[in-house]
């Protein structure tokens, strides 16, 4: 390296007068539009930063982290029920689903500590003993104007709690539930991902989520773009006047998909 | 379609007696708002509104006639609801399978075309963000969505409970319900029983069997008491009032003095 560095340096001492010239007038060229590096820089370096706050800092200060008051095992109680998920999440005689259980639920077998866990002496102390229910965070809370029906899909099409709502039958402990501070609702509406990527159908919970799989069922690829190019021209007439002629199981006057009211309350 | 529905209301106005425990009704089951001062009735938001209708004739001949009034969830001979065709944001659309017009409060603009359209005022603005006294919110339906500032809201035909009783009905697996499955809340709540609620396409249903609507023919009736409001303007009603008084049946629409004749063709 010395070696080479030394055989650089002597090349203008022992160039002509011309060479020398040439090089020197090429770096005050450098010099003049110099200037714009440090700006490439700023912007390079004001770039990253602005992603770094925007897809990292920004959703860790927009999501609070909240533990679960009681650290619930599923696995264990799994093993304890005959009905599986319907033991606890049952449907109520008026076509309801109960969601998250109540205390009278537990009541049978926690009255008094039976386990070693300090979740459960803590449950029973500061719960099943006072008659408090839990203040359970429903992670799948949806916002106040949706309506979704339980029983028409579990019951009627039989769907697979875990379809939605993941393998949650295998979790051994709450984990931490994230709420949006600016609109009070659940990250896992949102998904895990700030970006909106999703792998599992129960990474997210938006209105697209339940769309995607309905718009199966009713044969809404009918305005793919992505079809072959004879559809482009009425593909594109569809989209640009969707109120003309839309796709769907023609049953409202405007948007041909229920009228909206199906699950929206 | 095969599951076809029109739902739709008969009021008989001889048996209303002007009471207004409809509209205590709705208010109380649809989570509308009120405000400490209500007696700016333009300001004020009432799903269910019961008008008092007089003949303006003096002392002898002196009559007069409550109508109550909910969102007509007017068909239109062509299949659009004078509100539906004119929002810009598709918050308000006509379902072919009910028969009901719906109001999606979340995608609504607050551009009150659909207000201006509405040639029954069944539509109403909120001014201001719902504000209940504060041990009322805890009386407040966790069915109904409640509706935030700068919305257009309107009866529903009670659609939450619609959608509980299908739900009752797919626990049993079933897709159909039954007459008394479904009931709006106003026309549990009428003391009198004037407010028949069902299918109007259902044979079965009291709501049929009362007025036979003429499905050809923009659910015309030919019942004798029967008319319904601004028939002439061709937005097809699914409200049907009856009642045996001319003059009432005439305030139903805008018909001339001169005019001798209403749209049934009865002679005056």
């Amino acid at each position: 390296m010395n070696k080479l560095d030394s055989g650089e340096r002597e090349i203008p001492e022992n160039s002509a007068d011309k060479d020398v010239i040439v090089p020197s007038a090429k770096t005050e060229k450098k010099k003049k539009h110099g200037s714009g590096g440090p700006i490439f820089l700023f912007f390079i370096f004001g770039l990253a930063a602005s992603l770094i706050v925007g897809w990292v800092i920004f959703p860790k200060l927009l999501y609070s982290k909240k533990k679960q008051p009681i650290n619930y095992n599923h696995v264990l109680h799994l093993k304890e029920v005959e009905d599986s998920c319907d033991s606890c999440h049952f449907f109520r005689e008026d076509g309801s689903f109960s969601g998250v259980p109540r205390l009278v639920l537990c009541v049978d077998c926690h009255e008094e500590v039976q386990g070693e866990t300090p979740d459960e002496a803590k449950f029973v102390e500061e719960y099943m003993a006072k008659g408090i229910e839990v203040p359970w965070l429903v992670y799948s809370r949806q916002p106040d104007h949706v309506f979704f029906s339980h029983a028409a899909h579990v019951k009627l099409v039989e769907i697979d709690c875990a379809e939605c709502h993941g393998s949650i039958s295998e979790s051994e402990k709450s984990r931490v539930y994230e709420v949006n501070r600016i609109t009070g609702y659940s990250r896992d509406i949102w998904g895990k991902n700030i970006a909106g990527f999703k792998r599992n159908t129960w990474d997210r919970m938006k209105m697209d989520d339940c769309a995607e799989c309905h718009a199966k069922m009713i044969g809404t690829d009918e305005t793919n773009i992505k079809k072959p190019f004879y559809g482009l021209f009425t593909n594109l007439v569809k989209i640009a006047f969707s109120g003309t002629e839309g796709p769907g199981r023609k049953t409202s006057a405007q948007t041909r998909q229920e009228a909206c009211f199906v699950c929206h309350k | 379609m095969r599951d076809e529905k029109k739902y739709g209301m008969v009021i008989d106005l001889d048996k209303c007696t002007g009471c207004g425990a409809c509209m205590v009704a709705c208010m109380a089951e649809n989570n509308v708002p009120f405000k400490e001062d209500e007696s700016n009735k333009l300001d004020s938001i009432t799903w269910m509104r019961v008008y008092k209708l007089t003949n303006e004739k003096p002392f002898p001949e002196a009559d007069i006639c409550y109508i109550p009034r909910p969102c007509m969830h007017c068909e239109a001979d062509h299949g659009h609801s004078p509100c539906v065709s004119v929002c810009p944001a598709t918050a308000t659309d006509y379902s072919l399978r009910t028969g009901i017009v719906s109001q999606i409060y979340s995608r609504c603009i607050g551009c009150r075309y659909c207000m201006v359209a509405c040639p029954y005022h069944a539509r109403y603005f909120n001014w201001w963000d719902p504000v209940w006294p504060s041990d009322m919110e805890k009386y407040l339906s966790p069915n109904v969505s409640p509706r935030m500032r700068g919305v257009v809201e309107k009866c529903s035909f009670c659609f939450h409970r619609y959608q509980l009783a299908m739900d009752k009905a797919f626990l049993e697996k079933r897709r159909e319900l039954k007459e008394n499955e479904y009931q709006t809340a106003c026309a549990q709540a009428c003391p009198a029983d004037a407010i028949t609620f069902g299918d109007l396409n259902n044979p079965e249903h009291a709501v049929q069997q009362l007025v036979r609507p003429d499905r050809k023919n923009g659910g015309r009736t030919k019942h004798p008491r029967a008319f319904r409001l601004l028939e002439r303007l061709g937005t097809n009603p699914k409200i049907y009032y009856l009642s045996s008084r001319e003059w009432v049946r005439r305030a139903g629409d805008n018909y001339l003095k001169k005019e001798n004749k209403t749209l049934s063709g009865r002679s005056t």
